[in-house]
């Protein structure tokens, strides 16, 4: 049995120490936002977050998660009531296939929380373990800026 | 190897003038007759009615698009599907519009086998052409209809009603709702060759940026993919692939296999193995310890990738006249001669191919991000011997493919295991390297240009010859599917065809636009290649544009005219010289940055000489001793006829040009004689974040009442051919091998 | 009389200190020159070679900055130091240097200004560098795009914020003239004697420091600790525990993976892709004259560590935690090992090492993304992997490799890096 913290919510999965977070979360706990793209840490498509820090959770066992808590772009809003960047992303139309957005969107929030006026400069730095194929890059930015630009706490 | 280059004369392809079909095909022994003049329409859906717009041509019935009734009201059908571009949101726009009722009072279903038209393939920006055309027309035609039977019913005159939102009203107080007038009529006749006009001053919806219906589920976590189809009882099943093509398998220990945790099953058949667990993660561990334990032949050779270009000009190929016209004569002194190649390319979908399969009752039910769900149909129906009938497939959204990538194969996979084990859905998803090792990629190609100019500076002669493996391996038969390769009794793939001009194939984009008195482009399609290669967006029209623009700008250079008047003075079609201009003057040409490196670069295409207009100018700067490519500022101009969403347009062209620059700058397969070495991100990287271009803007050129023209592919080409341009102007240096920056690639610079 | 001799022989003595001390402290400033004439072709891409030795860009060009430009941080001992502007831009980088300016700065460390340089600019062994190719680096930095840009002020701390106080560090450890090459020895040895000795200046970070900083001569290539890295010993490799040969070498410092060994990492990666760049017979010439390098006969080898028949590594708790975390890429049939033939994680360098510092280095901190070419790319761990498993995840790896000798002192080292994050 493993404990788990899922946001906000305690799961007693009875999963091996070695599956990788992704699949308990997509498989066990049913959620659908964190994605598989690589099983390798190099596409950011399962991006959720670990206390506060974002992590590729293809590469996490549950094993290493005890005590530690995770958010997943399912903890920062719903499509009814989407979060502040949830929202910049359908403002912007900030997808086209969508695959890695919520990933996206993960990695943007562990940023903003951190630091919630970061340059351009800065924001593609932070964003970068992330890849897009379709090129929505540029409204990536801009949703992540008009965030910024609000002011808007995430 | 030997060369057994065929020449084919002209008749032997299928040209489109003006939109009629003017000439036969005249066949070569052993080419089937399957020859496809779109790479939608590879399947041959049938034409049952030739003078009908778009769509309809191949389901002329309006039942088949539309249909009304109490219990679910308005259903709306597209034989297209979404691949991540926005157009399930377009084509519900434009249904809507014509029927005059608000989106939301529309049940709008793509792609099912067993629901919705049969519209070939997904592809080739074709979806707003034809399936747009066609619900534009048949929307229109059934709101027409409704219209007459109501104004039977209440025998007024039909000019005097009117209609909102699914009902209709006659200025008098009645009115009927769209399900109480549709009873009487037949919808279950064919469309007319026309439709009743409305202006594209009236609409409401055409022209709107709708917002995605998609877009919320995406970033909230909802269900939106085909990953995340979970059925009662699935399970997951995980493929063990060869090393490479060729290998053949020696052996395995099954009963090792099938004692692991949570395995169900190992399923084999030949050298095809998949092995099929309770849960995802426990298959994964499976398909680990079958890697580690399956023992192979060592397959078919692999060629070294530094002499791939030659090698192509070496294969056996069948040689196709694309174009000819004057007398073709050496280029004087002002010519220009360029040899160009490209290499293989990957679609590189972030979420590798996956699909669902449940074998229940007799009937094989797939859910498939496919591109086209009835060749899809046909095809595993024949890998497994059942009945067309018997397999229905459902279009279930994946991450984007940008052309054929994996998702046959795997819906294929997923066909095989669940066969396997009836009863029981089954989940299959491929790895990472699966996808990058097996995708069909997009193949290594070489340009020779050799063109010159008169003497006043005009455009004279123009020398084009293509070599390329095949751009359109989509799936004609069981063949064509990966997974019919490796079983005990395999299937052999369809002959290889290229699509005819005007649309073509590795030949897309071969003619220039501009005018030239005397032309001559040919096309070397080769027939034996060392990687399976099919449609990845634009086709040959990236390399093809690039080759054309570079060309273009170095004879404008030796005419000593700015390359985008010498442009303007070859182009005879106002709409081209539009967009032209339109960027010219947006990007204040031939303003330039200062500050060291920094270059300009302009280009044009009409996206296969009669599709979307797109002139395109970047500014970027090279880094000399790094080789590192900063793009400071892109400006384009499209023009795709009858705009739908400008919005979805704004984001078409937005993702292409990003998409393109990753191309041009950075991106070929990895090979050698020992192998793909690109079986990951680290293998074939992509751009990321911080090469994105650091400013991008969009001029959309409207053309109300005018015909869609489709917009996915179109700057894949001209944005490619700008950055060379561009990299010219701040370098001096004319780079012509595909991608550009790779590493290293400064050295050619000299310090 | 007495009085006034003290008095004098006081003021005397004051005099020459001061002017001892100004003769120390002091250095004129080299008149500004207007930019040279653009130098030939060859004499460019000679100087890029010496440049690319040198490692001048891995210091002198910040992550996602201009090239030369500067504004790396050196974090050091007495405090932090951020790497100049080298562009031969005129206000903020070299654009007024001479050639004698250039080359006083390579051989002494005095900027054109006369001001003293911190030795973390590694005049000592750029003074070792021919006057020829001086001049040609000279030259392939004035051609190179001058840039605007001023590093951040350094934040050195009390006395090191006097640079005139290098002068005395100076009198210690600068020493030397340019190499000449050793008649006994064949042209390779020479030619990797001096691209080791002088531009590459490698044992700036694979020798022990001491207390100021300077390199400890009698301990010259013994090994040294960098940015919370081990630069391991460049002694013995050929005879070591873990043997290495030329073709491994060579593929190590030019950024491949080196068979039973893997690839550079940390602070050795961008080395490793400046040497890449060099011709292949210079990387060739670095790995044979490294090679050559015997061990010192006071250091102690480590002992053998001999295959353990029945492994118990796979029942240990790291042993699960790699399955999720690692074996994607390191596991026996991940296409990484299938495919490339990369070593299994037990043979490698970092895990034969005798401390767990640079296992534990790349697990942190990973290894970075090329987009321009393919890399041999890995995630950093530090924010999904606390403490009590990255010693598991080691601890397993270790008793894989090395079962006789299990690393001790991995619980020190790791918050010791960690501490340093």
């Amino acid at each position: 049995m493993i404990t788990l913290d899922i946001n906000g919510k305690t799961h007693e999965l009875d999963i091996p120490q070695d599956m990788p977070l992704l699949y308990a979360l997509r498989n066990q706990v049913g959620l659908n936002g964190a994605k598989y793209g690589c099983g390798l840490g190099q596409c950011g498509a399962c991006t959720v977050l670990v206390n506060d820090k974002p992590v590729f959770s293809c590469l996490t066992p549950c094993g290493a998660l005890e005590g530690k808590s995770v958010r997943t772009v399912e903890s920062l809003g719903s499509a009814d009531k989407p979060g502040p960047l949830q929202k910049a992303f359908i403002d912007e139309q900030a997808a086209q296939c969508g695959y890695c957005i919520a990933g996206m969107i993960v990695r943007a929030q562990a940023l903003l929380e951190a630091n919630p006026h970061p340059d351009d400069d800065t924001i593609r730095r932070h964003m970068a373990p992330n890849l897009c194929r379709c090129g929505t890059h540029v409204r990536i930015l801009a949703a992540i800026k008009s965030v910024i630009a609000q002011g808007a706490k995430v | 190897m030997k060369s057994s280059t065929q020449s084919v004369d002209l008749s032997r392809r299928a040209f489109v003038i003006n939109g009629a079909l003017v000439m036969g095909f005249a066949m070569l022994p052993g080419i089937p007759r399957a020859f496809a003049d779109t790479e939608v329409d590879t399947l041959g859906t049938a034409i049952l009615a030739p003078d009908l717009p778009g769509s309809l041509r191949a389901t002329p019935y309006l039942d088949a698009w539309i249909r009304i009734d109490a219990k679910d009201g308005i259903t709306v059908y597209t034989g297209k599907v979404e691949l991540g571009t926005g157009v399930k949101t377009a084509l519900l726009q434009i249904a809507a519009e014509r029927l005059e009722v608000s989106p939301g009072l529309i049940r709008f279903l793509t792609a099912d086998t067993a629901l919705t038209p049969n519209e070939g393939y997904t592809a080739g920006s074709h979806t707003i052409v034809d399936s747009g055309t066609a619900l534009f027309n048949a929307a229109a035609q059934v709101r027409q209809l409704l219209l007459e039977s109501a104004a039977r019913q209440w025998q007024s005159n039909i000019d005097s009603l009117s209609t909102r939102d699914a009902v209709i009203h006659d200025g008098q107080g009645r009115s009927m709702t769209y399900v109480q007038a549709v009873v009487g009529v037949q919808l279950h006749r064919f469309a007319s060759a026309s439709s009743p006009f409305k202006p594209a001053s009236s609409f409401t919806l055409i022209g709107q940026s709708l917002p995605r219906l998609d877009i919320p589920a995406k970033v909230s976590g909802g269900a939106a993919y085909v990953q995340d189809i979970r059925l009662p009882d699935m399970l997951h099943a995980r493929v063990i692939r060869p090393p490479r093509r060729g290998s053949q398998l020696l052996d395995i220990d099954e009963a090792a296999l099938n004692k692991l945790p949570g395995v169900v099953k190992l399923v084999r058949n030949g050298s095809y193995l998949a092995v099929v667990a309770t849960d995802e993660w426990l298959a994964v561990k499976a398909m680990r310890e079958g890697y580690a334990a399956a023992r192979w032949t060592e397959g078919n050779p692999l060629p070294d990738s530094t002499h791939i270009h030659q090698l192509l000009t070496e294969l056996p190929a069948r040689r196709y006249p694309v174009s000819a016209k004057g007398h073709l004569t050496q280029p004087e002194s002002r010519g220009y001669k360029a040899r160009v190649t490209k290499q293989y390319l990957m679609h590189g979908s972030i979420g590798p191919s996956c699909a669902v399969a449940w074998f229940k009752d007799g009937t094989l039910t797939v859910w498939t991000h496919t591109q086209g769900v009835y060749p899809l149909r046909n095809g595993i129906a024949e890998m497994l011997g059942l009945p067309v009938q018997q397999v229905r497939c459902i279009h279930a959204e994946g991450s984007g493919c940008y052309g054929h990538n994996g998702a046959d194969d795997a819906a294929a996979d997923a066909a095989l295991i669940a066969m396997a084990l009836p009863g029981k859905p089954i989940r299959v998803q491929w790895m990472r390297e699966q996808e990058n090792l097996w995708e069909p990629y997009s193949s290594a190609m070489l340009a020779e240009v050799e063109a010159g100019l008169d003497d006043s500076g005009r455009l004279r002669v123009w020398k084009y010859e293509l070599w390329s493996t095949p751009h359109n391996e989509r799936i004609v038969n069981a063949g064509r599917l990966l997974p019919a390769w490796l079983l005990a009794k395999p299937f052999t793939p369809a002959p290889s065809v290229p699509i005819a001009q005007p649309e073509g194939d590795g030949d897309r984009n071969a003619v220039p636009l501009y005018e030239i008195p005397n032309l001559q482009v040919d096309l070397n399609f080769v027939l034996s290649m060392p990687f399976r290669t099919s449609a990845m967006r634009s086709l040959g029209a990236h390399i093809n544009v690039f080759a054309i623009e570079s060309t273009v700008d170095e004879l404008a250079a030796r005419a000593t005219v700015d390359p985008v008047q010498f442009r303007r003075n070859h182009l005879s079609d106002p709409r081209a010289r539009a967009v032209v201009d339109r960027v010219a003057s947006a990007f204040r040409w031939p303003q330039k940055a200062t500050g060291p490196g920094s270059g300009i670069g302009f280009a044009f295409a009409r996206y296969k000489n009669i599709m979307g207009y797109c002139a395109i100018a970047v500014q970027l700067h090279v880094q000399r001793q790094t080789g590192q490519v900063t793009i400071d500022r892109v400006v384009a101009a499209v023009d795709v006829g009858q705009i739908v969403s400008p919005d979805g347009l704004l984001n078409q062209i937005q993702g292409g040009i990003v998409q393109s620059a990753s191309w041009t700058l950075y991106e070929r397969i990895l090979y050698d004689a020992s192998g793909l070495h690109s079986f990951d991100w680290s293998g074939y990287p992509i751009m990321r974040f911080p090469e994105v271009p650091k400013q991008v803007e969009i001029h959309m050129l409207d053309q109300p009442d005018q015909p869609f023209l489709g917009a996915a592919e179109i700057v894949q080409g001209p944005m490619a051919a700008a950055l060379g341009n561009a990299i010219k102007d701040a370098t001096g240096k004319r780079l012509l091998d595909l991608p550009l920056a790779r590493r290293g690639w400064q050295d050619a610079l000299g310090s | 009389m007495k009085r006034k001799t003290i008095i004098g022989a006081v003021l005397a003595l004051g005099v020459v200190g001061a002017g001892f001390a100004l003769w120390m402290m002091w250095r004129p400033e080299i008149a500004a020159v207007s930019p040279p004439q653009s130098a030939g072709r060859e004499s460019l891409d000679r100087g890029r070679r010496i440049v690319e030795a040198g490692d001048c860009a891995v210091c002198h060009t910040r992550p996602g900055g201009d090239y030369m430009a500067g504004g790396l941080p050196l974090i050091t001992p007495f405090g932090t130091l951020f790497t100049t502007n080298i562009t031969p831009d005129r206000e903020t980088g070299i654009g007024k240097w001479s050639l004698p300016a250039f080359e006083r700065a390579m051989r002494e460390g005095i900027a054109r200004d006369g001001h003293f340089l911190y030795p973390a600019f590694p005049y000592v062994h750029y003074r070792k560098l021919s006057d020829a190719d001086i001049a040609d680096a000279y030259a392939f930095l004035m051609s190179v795009d001058p840039v605007k840009y001023t590093a951040p002020d350094n934040h050195m701390v009390f006395p090191m914020n006097f640079r005139a106080l290098v002068s005395f560090w100076n009198l210690l450890f600068l020493h030397g003239d340019p190499l000449e090459p050793l008649p006994d020895r064949s042209a390779q040895w020479n030619r990797g004697r001096y691209l080791v000795e002088g531009a590459g200046h490698c044992s700036s970070c694979h020798s022990p420091l001491n207390l100021i900083g300077g390199e400890k001569s009698s301990e010259l290539f013994n090994g040294g600790i960098v940015d919370g890295w081990t630069a391991p010993s460049l002694r013995g490799m050929a005879e070591a525990q873990h043997p290495w040969n030329e073709t491994q070498l060579v593929a190590y410092l030019t950024g491949k993976v080196a068979e039973d060994h893997g690839a550079a990492a940390g602070p050795m990666l961008p080395v490793s892709l400046s040497i890449a760049q060099l011709p292949a017979e210079d990387a060739q010439a670095i790995a044979h004259y490294i090679l050559d390098l015997k061990q010192s006969s006071s250091v102690a080898t480590s002992p053998p560590c001999p295959p353990v028949a029945n492994s118990t590594a796979k029942a240990l708790p790291g042993a699960s935690l790699f399955d999720g975390a690692c074996a994607s890429c390191h596991g026996a049939a991940a296409p990484m090992r299938a495919i490339e033939s990369r070593p299994a994680l037990a043979s490698t360098s970092a895990v034969m090492a005798d401390s767990p510092r640079n296992l534990i280095q790349t697990v942190l901190q990973g290894i970075p993304m090329s987009t321009s070419d393919s890399s041999h790319y890995m995630p950093g761990f530090a924010d999904s992997l606390d403490d009590t498993h990255l010693a598991a995840i080691a601890e397993y790896l270790r008793n894989e490799s090395c079962p006789t000798r299990p690393w001790t002192d991995l619980d020190k080292t790791i918050k010791s890096i960690r501490a340093q994050e």
